[in-house]
C-alpha cells in the first residue's frame, strides 16, 4: 500500500510503498534491490526521512507504539520504537520523572529521536538522547535480532545512534529518564548583540540545566546578533501531579499561506516587535514544560507558514574559539534579507554522544528558517556552507535538505563507519544524495 | 475513583486507545479477545501507563451460547462491581467478496450484531439490577444508510444502533446510561487498506470522545462530530435520488 510522505519541511512529496513493523518485516525479499527506511512522525526537516528513489519501502512506526516496561523507582522506560514523547510524558510525569533530552517538539517517536541523536536546552550538561540510551533491540534484514547496548553489539549501538535509520529497524528501546519537576522557574534576559549573548552563555550554563536563545537574525551593525536568552531549572516548589500534558495543539494553521506573506519586512517587523515584548530581565517561577520546551507545538502544522514552496532549515555547529565565523555567519544573513523569525542560538557542551555520526560538538549552534526563495536561498546556504566547513563546522542531516556530498563527507569523515555497519537493505535519499 | 472497567474486542485500535486513557487515569481494565497471546502485550502497555490492574480474558465471539456463563462469571469474579462495559469488537469484511458468499456475508453479521445481542441480553440484565454504570457500544456511521458499497457491515452496523437505542430507553429508568458511538473512517489496521483521504480521523481522537461521551452521559455520538453533519445531509436524501448515487 502507497503512502503519501511529505518531510516538514514540505519541499517535495513522494508516494513510498508503506508497511507495519507487525507484519513479517523482511517478507517482501523477493524484490530484488529493495531498500528499506523506517518513518516515524515524520519531523525530520529535508530527506533524510525519506526513502523514494527506487523499489524503496518505508517502515511505518505509527501505531507501533506499546509500553513494555516502567520502573518507577529506577527511572527506566522500555517501549516499541513508535511511541511519541508526547506519550511518554503522558506516562512518566504523574511518577515524577521527565525526559532526559528533548528536542523542540514533544511530537517525535523515541525511534526518530535515537536515528537523528536529538539534542535540546540542556546539552551543555546532558548532552544528546544518545547519552541516555540504556539499550535497544536491532532487527536485520538479514534475520538476525540483536540486543545492543553500551557492552554488546557495541559498533552496532553506536552506528544506530544517530544513524538516521539505516543500521536496521529498531523493534524497542530502553531509556534512561531523569527525576524532576515539570515545572520549571524561567528566566529571560535580553542581549543587545553577540558578544553580550557569548558572556551571558558563558555564566549561565553553570548555574541552568536549560539554555536556548532567540536571536534577531536580521539586526545589524552594532545590534548584529541581539536576541532574548531563555534560561531555566526543573522548579523544585511544585508537585508533578498536578501537572496536565496537553493533548493536542489549540490552534492550527489551516492551509499553507502565500509565499508574499513572510518577507524581509513582514519578518523585520515581527522581530523588532517581539524583541520589544521582553524587558530587560523577566523572572517567571512555576511555568509548566509545554510553553517552555515546546512553543511551536502549540501551533498545529505551523511548517504551513512557509506556503506551498516549503522552506529550508539551516543549521550548524561551530567550534567555541570560532566566533568570529559566527559573527560573519549573522552578518551574511542580516545583510541577505532573508532570515526568518525562528532562529535558535545554543551553545553545546562537551559531553559525548556514543553515536559515530551525532551532529553536537562543543560550541556554538545555530539553527535558522528560510523560505524557499529558489536560487538565491541556496546561494545564501552554500556561502554560509563554505564558511562552517573552513572552521571545521558541520551540518545537521536531520534539518539538511540540499548539503553537498563534499560538504558532508568532509564534515562527517566517519560517515564511512556508518557506511560499513548500514544494513545493505536500508536507505535513504539523503544517504543516496550525500554518499551515493 | 477508580473504577472497573470491561472491554469486548480490546485489540481493537480504538478501543486499545480508550484503554490507554482509562489507564492513564488509573482504573482497573478487563480486556476481552479472542486470544489471550494478543492481549498480553497490551496488558503489559496499559500497566506501564498506569493502569492499577489489567486482566484479559479469551472469548469465542461466535459462540453465543457461552455468553450467558462468561458474564456470569465475569460478575463473580468482579464482586458484581463493573462500572462501564465497553463493546468494541468487528469484522469490516470486503463488501465484494461478502455480496458473493452466503457464509461471507453470515460472518459479517455475525460478528458485528449477533454476537452484541447475545452478550448484551445477559450484560443489560446485570447492570439494570446494579442500577447503574456506562454501556458502550460502538457502532459505525455506515450503520445510517444502506450503500451498494458497505451494505452487509452497514446492516449489521444499523441493527446494533437500533438494539442500543432500545436499551438506552429500557435502561434509562436504572439510571445505567447506554452510549451509541458512530465513527466515521479511523486510521486503523481495520482500514489499512483503504486509501486515507481528509475525513479519516485517528484512533486516539476517537477515544479521546468516547471517554467524553462516558463523562458526559451522551446517548448517541458522532465521531469526529463532523460526521453528525454529513450523515444528517445523507439520510436527508430522498430515496428515489439515493438510489442512484455511487455511494
Amino acid at each position: 500500500m502507497q503512502e503519501t510522505y511529505e518531510p516538514w519541511g514540505k519541499l517535495k512529496k513522494s508516494r513510498v510503498d508503506t508497511i507495519y513493523p507487525d507484519q513479517n518485516l523482511f517478507s517482501l525479499q523477493g524484490r530484488s534491490n529493495i531498500s528499506y527506511l523506517p518513518h516515524g512522525l515524520g519531523r525530520s526537516y529535508g530527506d533524510s526521512c525519506i526513502n523514494s528513489h527506487g523499489d524503496t519501502v518505508h517502515i511505518a512506526t505509527k501505531g507501533y507504539d506499546r509500553f513494555m516496561l516502567f520502573d518507577h523507582e529506577q527511572g527506566v522506560l522500555r517501549c516499541e520504537s513508535g511511541v511519541s514523547f508526547a506519550s511518554i510524558l503522558q506516562v512518566i510525569i504523574p511518577q515524577g520523572w521527565f525526559l532526559p533530552v528533548t528536542p523542540g517538539t514533544k511530537f517525535v517517536t523515541i525511534g526518530g529521536a535515537i536515528a537523528n541523536d536529538v539534542h535540546g536546552k540542556n546539552h551543555h550538561v546532558g548532552g544528546t538522547i544518545g547519552c541516555h540510551v540504556k539499550s535497544f533491540e536491532l532487527l536485520r534484514s538479514d534475520g538476525s535480532r540483536l540486543i545492543c547496548t553500551r557492552d554488546q553489539n557495541v559498533d552496532l549501538f553506536r552506528a544506530t545512534i544517530g544513524g538516521l535509520g539505516l543500521t536496521g529497524f529498531v523493534s524497542w528501546v530502553e531509556l534512561e529518564l531523569k527525576k524532576g519537576s515539570a515545572f520549571f522557574d524561567v528566566e529571560h534576559v535580553k542581549f543587545d548583540n553577540i558578544d553580550q549573548f557569548l558572556r551571558i552563555s558563558e555564566e549561565s550554563d553553570h548555574t541552568f540545566d536549560y539554555t536556548v536563545s532567540w536571536v534577531d537574525c536580521l539586526a545589524r551593525g552594532p545590534q548584529l546578533g541581539r536576541g532574548v536568552f531563555m534560561r531555566g531549572n526543573h522548579s523544585t516548589m511544585s508537585s508533578h501531579e498536578t501537572c496536565v500534558v496537553s493533548r493536542k495543539p489549540k490552534v492550527g494553521v489551516p492551509f499553507e499561506f502565500p509565499s508574499w506573506v513572510l518577507n524581509s519586512y513582514s519578518i523585520r517587523a515581527f522581530n523588532e516587535m517581539y524583541y520589544r515584548r521582553f524587558k530587560g530581565f523577566e523572572r517567571h517561577t512555576s511555568q509548566h514544560f509545554e510553553p517552555f520546551f515546546y512553543p511551536l507545538d502549540s501551533i498545529h502544522n505551523w511548517n504551513r507558514i512557509y506556503g506551498n514552496k516549503g522552506f529550508y532549515q539551516y543549521q550548524f555547529v561551530l567550534p567555541k574559539d570560532e566566533v568570529d565565523a559566527l559573527k560573519s555567519i549573522f552578518d551574511i544573513i542580516a545583510h541577505s534579507g532573508q532570515g526568518s523569525f525562528l532562529a535558535v542560538l545554543k551553545e553545546f557542551g562537551s559531553l559525548e554522544s556514543p553515536g559515530i555520526l551525532s551532529f553536537p560538538k562543543a560550541g556554538y549552534t545555530l539553527a535558522l528558517d528560510f523560505a524557499n526563495g529558489g536560487a538565491k536561498t541556496l546561494n545564501l546556504m552554500r556561502r554560509l556552507d563554505e564558511i562552517v566547513m573552513s572552521h571545521s563546522g558541520r551540518l545537521y542531516p536531520a534539518k539538511d535538505a540540499r548539503m553537498s556530498s563534499e560538504v558532508f563527507k568532509a564534515s562527517f569523515p566517519q560517515y564511512q563507519l556508518l557506511e560499513e555497519l548500514r544494513d545493505p537493505m536500508f536507505h535513504s535519499d539523503f544517504w543516496r544524495r550525500v554518499v551515493g | 475513583m477508580k473504577k472497573n472497567i470491561v472491554i469486548f474486542g480490546a485489540t481493537s485500535k480504538i478501543a486499545e486507545e480508550t484503554a490507554r486513557l482509562w489507564a492513564i487515569e488509573g482504573h482497573r481494565l478487563i480486556l476481552v479477545g479472542r486470544s489471550l497471546e494478543r492481549l498480553e502485550p497490551m496488558k503489559q502497555d496499559l500497566h506501564s501507563r498506569g493502569a492499577e490492574e489489567v486482566k484479559t480474558l479469551e472469548l469465542d465471539f461466535a459462540n453465543h451460547l457461552s455468553h450467558e456463563s462468561f458474564v456470569d462469571d465475569l460478575y463473580q469474579e468482579n464482586d458484581s462491581r463493573i462500572d462501564i462495559v465497553m463493546l468494541c469488537h468487528g469484522l469490516l469484511g470486503s463488501q465484494m467478496e461478502d455480496q458473493s458468499s452466503i457464509e461471507k456475508s453470515l460472518e459479517v453479521i455475525d460478528v458485528n450484531f449477533l454476537s452484541y445481542v447475545s452478550l448484551l441480553t445477559p450484560l443489560a440484565n446485570k447492570l439494570e439490577s446494579a442500577k447503574k454504570g456506562s454501556l458502550i457500544i460502538v457502532s459505525s456511521v455506515a450503520g445510517d444508510r444502506g450503500r451498494q458499497s458497505n451494505y452487509i457491515y452497514g446492516c449489521a452496523k444499523g441493527a446494533i444502533s437500533i438494539f442500543a437505542e432500545g436499551l438506552r430507553n429500557r435502561l434509562d429508568r436504572s439510571g445505567v446510561n447506554v452510549i451509541t458511538i458512530k465513527p466515521g473512517f479511523v486510521d486503523t489496521p481495520m482500514t489499512k487498506d483503504i486509501e486515507k483521504n481528509k475525513l479519516f480521523a485517528l484512533p486516539e481522537d476517537i477515544a479521546y470522545g468516547i471517554l467524553k461521551a462516558e463523562e458526559k452521559r451522551k446517548s448517541v455520538v458522532y465521531l469526529p462530530v463532523f460526521w453528525l453533519f454529513i450523515m444528517t445531509i445523507i439520510k436527508l436524501i430522498p430515496e428515489r435520488v439515493f438510489r442512484k448515487l455511487k455511494l
